[in-house]
């Protein structure tokens, strides 16, 4: 389990970084190198060169706005879950962000992995690439022609595969704000504490002026090819948040996923957890609408 | 005695070493080595046609590649089998590189040997072998209905059909007042240490011999296995197991084709070689266990002693059968547990499947032979609407009928007839540590929480040191060191510190001067190696046999110089003196120093020892007859047969009736293994064999497809538990001297592993009452279990209504 032989390069600047990337055919950009590195060990990769983003200036900042948070593309996840005020003022923009994070991986992967390493990987059991989605996010991808703004629709296009020309760098994955009256929860099942989900749960729950159910969306993780938005409204609309039957949202959300089957879990088993985890996180989801409503 | 350490929590000697990384591990040793790879088949079944290296040729760096057609003499014949056995009528093995067939998936068929392990690998990436496929057999029941063989010459893959019994099983089955009959299955996992195999070997052409470091669970063996394989002389071959990251069994399996091409293309080269196993290596390529098919038939009486018990074991060997018949016949002998069973039969077949090969793996078919009679006792107890407990204890030997002859045949070719133990102890124990009579309010408290709960436990007799014998070599220095040598490995165990215990209380030595080195054939060349908990038992012995050699030794010599009489003399804190007398008295080094007689001075504690300085009667020989120079002494321990050790376990499971998660909430564990060395180790012995017991139970299979792929074959996969999925566990000890040896120890080792699967069967079956009668099992087959209209339900859940 060793590498093929390989290039490396370590850029000092972004505009370096994509003069080699656009030199070279076959070369990868390095984040985190959690996911890419053991890619090459077990030779499933084996690109020419490696263009280290990792002494790019720039690249690691986490800034809250009104309209979202914006994280850098050398952001690690563990950042995302440190008591400091950028990641503080972060999640109370977006909340849903730092707690799907928790449930990346164990500490020392944290450490080094990066959350839009994540989305660029573009792996649907990862837990980044369904906040992208459930936030209605985008990444700004930078090449030689210049940076555009690429939503999350038009970026997962499979399994580990992005919309992205190879010489694109991300510069950095934005996350909408939580919108008004509404509250998001995140959980999953995994095997062991740590790993990969089994089936993970991310879900949105919006409130009307009356405390009624307006709005309910949900994404998974590791069920399906790509992260995909389940709009479980129909379910509960209109009902007062105290008594809205979050399971009839669960039974919906059954019947709207297409899990697959591993040796992990069968696709009905995950179909059932989609059930159990949607009407769990909803009620999470529709506590904090609740108090943010009220604040 | 002041320096009293047997039986003391001695922190391990060893921790600070290994854990700030100090060791030395094999891949530490010769960094300028060469290093090989393997080409290894990617199928199950196969004809090898061609080896094409051609484009490998041109990788810069690249050394050497070897085929089948390269091996010569003893190499060029199939490895050996390790254990014959009379009932293995149709032992295979495989060979050190492919001939002409693949039996597995992981099989080497080339070895590249490259200026480094990048190189090798880019070589033998471009080396082309074609195959022609052959039907592949995956799994138990695929090799018992044999539509197709996994050796030619052997069309119903069965390897060994073994059988014992103790009486006329089937009048007795006829004339009992129940009988049932049920089958189930266990799964394959696999040791897993977290350091693979590896072998570094260095020959010296000036001096023509060998040296070979190889993490091993057996170094004496191996040299052997070398010698004989690469026709050297056993004195030009010295092998030397360094710090092994964990073992579990996988590393007594000798020689691996490894172990004898590594020293082999060293030889050839004249170059120091290297190979350190990598993980996927390691999952398809060197050894598994565990999977069995159990039919058993058992018959009891009202009260539901057992009357007599019939079970055929179906048992998947994998490809080869290196080690014998050794993991089945343990299951088949240890099965009977702690119970009397007034006739007993079994008969296992062993299969070849396309698969890699099964031999011991911590437990051993120990925890096959504890999960069919536990679950054998479940039924029982279920049937009759009897406590489990209860059931356990009318059938359990009685602390009054020992030595108890099961009139069997052990895995050594020796009777199991039990030494010492107290069963119903035991059990006592664990119903109260474990809270086994308010099983009641844990339900409704769970219940309470939307969870159900369940309890189960089960008993376990261990046979643990095996002989034939070990060895143990203690020598005193001038300096005062204590040497203490044994020939069998280690393996992170805490030997250095268990050994030096023993011999620092033997001897009467500060704990501190003692040095232990184990497994170097330099330092010890008889030895048979580190299994079946047999180290603390064999060596520990051997080690204290030497020690009280060179103890009495030393106090021959001491009465001499202090011309005192030898029976009134102790030692102490390493001064030999004499009882009551204090100044009458004289170190133990300088003992030491005394023993030698010297002509030549090299220091001043040796100018003691020289002729002129020494009074000595004029005629006697300065060494008496029979005599040796020097304060050291080599004894062994060769057992009459294993001693046995048991215990109890209980696991308390919660299950969420909405995701079923199996959450294992208590562990309680009773633990005998006669006198106790050092509780701090058997308690961390415990707890690792618990965790890789809970692992087997709830996590760990080796998944095969019907091709013989093994779909999990990396740490992302095969899910062995994080300290995050290990309960927190409950020890009380019990202490049954053995009557065997004279520590009175029993091994300790394995046990922890041993009862997990059935305890937490039980428990599972306890808390949803259905039957469970394949583990491991994972939330999604308890749901589809949970789901399936026609799954057996228990007799418990049915009168009380268990909410599943
Ligand atoms: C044991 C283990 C457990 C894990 N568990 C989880 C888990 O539970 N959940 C989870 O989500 N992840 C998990 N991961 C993966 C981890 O989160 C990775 O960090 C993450 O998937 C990738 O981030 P990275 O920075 O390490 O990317 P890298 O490994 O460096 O790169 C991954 C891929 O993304 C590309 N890439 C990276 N950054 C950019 C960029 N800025 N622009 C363009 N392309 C880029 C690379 O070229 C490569 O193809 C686990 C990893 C390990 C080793």
């Amino acid at each position: 389990m060793k590498p093929a032989p390989f290039r490396y390069a370590d850029p000092r600047s972004l505009d370096e970084a994509l003069d080699l990337l656009s030199d070279e055919t076959g070369a990868k950009v390095l984040a985190g190198g959690q996911s890419l590195l053991p890619l090459l060990a077990m030779r499933l990769a084996a690109p020419a060169t490696l263009v280290d983003l990792n002494r790019v200036p720039g690249l690691d900042t986490v800034e809250a706005t009104g309209d979202g948070v914006r994280v850098g593309a050398l952001v690690r996840h563990a950042r995302l879950l440190r008591q400091t005020p950028d990641a503080q003022a972060a999640a109370r923009v977006q909340p849903l962000l730092a707690r799907a994070t928790a449930n990346v991986a164990h500490p020392a992967i944290r450490n080094r992995g990066t959350t839009v390493g994540s989305i660029a990987h573009a792996d649907p059991s990862g837990e980044m690439t369904s906040v992208l989605a459930l936030t209605g996010g985008s990444v700004t991808v930078a090449t030689p022609a210049g940076r555009e703004t690429v939503g999350w629709q038009d970026l997962f296009v499979g399994p580990l595969e992005t919309s992205l020309a190879g010489g694109a760098v991300v510069v950095d994955a934005f996350f909408p704000a939580l919108p008004e009256r509404s509250g998001t929860a995140f959980a999953e099942i995994a095997r062991r504490k740590g790993d990969y989900a089994v089936c993970g749960a991310g879900v949105v729950v919006t409130l009307d002026e009356d405390r009624r159910v307006s709005a309910v969306r949900a994404s998974y993780i590791s069920v399906g090819l790509v992260p995909e938005v389940h709009d479980l409204t129909e379910a509960v609309a209109g009902e007062p948040v105290d008594s809205a039957d979050w399971a009839a949202a669960g039974a919906l959300a059954r019947t709207l996923v297409d899990p697959d089957t591993d040796i992990h879990a069968s696709a009905d088993y995950r179909r059932l957890l989609v059930g159990v985890l949607t009407e769990r996180t909803l009620a999470d989801a529709a506590a904090e609408a609740v108090q943010r409503s009220a604040a | 005695m002041t320096t009293k350490l047997f039986g003391e929590p001695v922190r391990r000697r060893e921790d600070a070493r290994l854990i700030t990384g100090r060791g030395r591990y094999l891949d530490d040793i010769g960094a300028g080595a060469l290093a090989a790879a393997f080409v290894r088949s990617p199928h199950a079944h196969a004809r090898v046609l061609d080896v094409d290296v051609e484009a490998a040729l041109d990788v810069e760096g690249l050394v050497a590649v070897y085929t089948y057609e390269d091996l010569t003499g003893p190499m060029a014949e199939p490895l050996p089998v390790l254990i014959p056995h009379p009932q293995l009528h149709a032992p295979r093995t495989g060979y050190p590189l492919a001939n002409g067939v693949v039996n597995h998936v992981g099989e080497p068929v080339v070895m590249v040997v490259a200026t480094d392990r990048y190189v090798a690998e880019d070589a033998a990436e471009r080396i082309v072998v074609t195959y022609e496929e052959l039907p592949v057999v995956v799994g138990v029941d695929a090799a018992r209905e044999a539509r197709a063989a996994v050796h030619e010459d052997v069309p119903d893959n069965v390897a060994a059909r073994h059988h014992q019994e103790t009486g006329d099983v089937e009048p007795a089955l006829a004339a009992a007042p129940h009988t049932l009959s049920f089958t189930q299955y266990i799964e394959r996992s696999a040791c897993m240490p977290l350091e693979g195999k590896g072998v570094h070997a260095r020959w010296d052409a000036d001096d023509a011999s060998l040296r070979v470091y190889s993490s091993t669970q057996a170094s004496t063996s191996v040299r052997a296995a070398i010698a004989a394989k690469l026709e050297l002389s056993l004195d030009r071959v010295e092998v030397i197991a360094p710090d092994v990251g964990g073992g579990f069994g996988v590393k007594i399996v000798h020689p691996w084709p490894e172990e004898l091409l590594v020293p082999m293309a060293a030889i050839r080269l004249g170059r120091e070689v290297k190979w350190a196993e990598d993980r996927r290596e390691h999952f398809i390529s060197s050894a598994h266990e565990r999977q069995q098919r159990q039919e058993i038939t058992v018959g009891y009486d009202d009260d539901g002693r057992i009357t007599a018990l019939d079970v055929h074991v179906w048992h998947d060997n994998g490809a080869y059968t290196p080690y014998g018949i050794i993991v089945p016949i343990v299951t088949a002998t240890q099965l009977v547990g702690p119970y009397a069973i007034p006739v007993y039969r079994v008969v296992v077949e062993s299969v070849f499947t396309n698969t890699v090969i099964v031999t011991p793996y911590r437990g051993a078919g120990r925890p096959q032979g504890c999960y069919a009679m536990e679950r054998t006792m479940d039924r029982i107890a279920d049937d009759l609407g009897l406590d489990r407990a209860e059931v356990r204890r009318r059938n359990l030997i009685t602390p009054d009928q020992f030595p108890y002859d099961h009139h069997l045949t052990f895995q050594d070719g020796r009777p199991v007839i039990y030494d010492s133990g107290d069963y119903p102890g035991l059990l006592d124990k664990l119903v109260a540590l474990v809270g086994w009579d308010e099983a009641g309010a844990l339900r409704a408290d769970a219940r309470s929480r939307g969870k159900m709960l369940g309890v189960g436990m089960a008993l376990y007799v261990e046979g643990t040191g095996p002989g034939p014998y070990e060895g143990g070599h203690v020598q005193v220095l001038g300096s005062g060191k204590v040497l203490v040598s044994t020939g069998l490995t280690s393996q992170g165990q805490g030997h250095e510190t268990v050994f030096a215990q023993i011999v620092a209380s033997e001897l009467g030595v500060p704990i501190e001067d003692v040095e232990v080195h184990t497994g170097d054939t330099r330092r010890f060349g008889y030895a048979v190696g580190t299994f079946a908990s047999r180290a603390a038992v064999m060596s520990g012995n051997a080690v204290a046999l030497a020690a009280r050699g060179v103890r009495e030794k030393a106090i021959r010599i001491a009465a001499d110089v202090l011309e005192a009489n030898p029976e009134d003399l102790e030692i102490d804190e390493g001064l030999v003196q004499v009882r009551g007398t204090p100044g009458a008295s004289i170190p133990l080094r300088t003992v030491a120093v005394l023993s030698n007689p010297l002509r030549y001075a090299f220091d001043e504690a040796a100018k003691q020892a020289t002729q002129f300085a020494k009074a000595g009667s004029d005629d006697k020989p300065p060494v008496a007859e029979g005599d040796a120079p020097g304060l050291e002494h080599r004894d062994y321990y060769s057992p009459i047969r294993s001693t046995f050790a048991s215990g109890a376990h209980a696991a308390v499971v919660e299950i969420d009736p909405a995701t079923w998660e199996i959450d294992v909430v208590r562990y309680a564990v009773v633990h005998d293994c006669g006198n106790v060395v050092n509780p701090m180790i058997v308690e961390g012995q415990v707890h690792g064999g618990v965790a890789q017991g809970v692992g087997g139970a709830l996590y760990e299979r080796m998944a095969y497809d019907a091709d013989g792929q093994l779909q999990n074959a990396s740490f992302m996969d095969f899910l062995m538990p994080y300290a995050s999925e290990v309960p927190d566990i409950a020890i009380d000890h019990q202490e049954t001297p053995s009557p065997l040896n004279p520590l009175g120890i029993k091994g300790a080792g394995e046990a922890g592993v041993i009862p997990g699967t059935a305890a937490i069967a039980s428990a599972i079956e306890d808390a949803v009452g259905r039957r469970i009668t394949s583990m491991p099992i994972s939330p999604t087959e308890l749901y589809d279990l949970m789901r399936n209209e026609t799954a057996e339900r228990t007799q418990a859940s049915l009168q009380t209504g268990v909410p599943a």
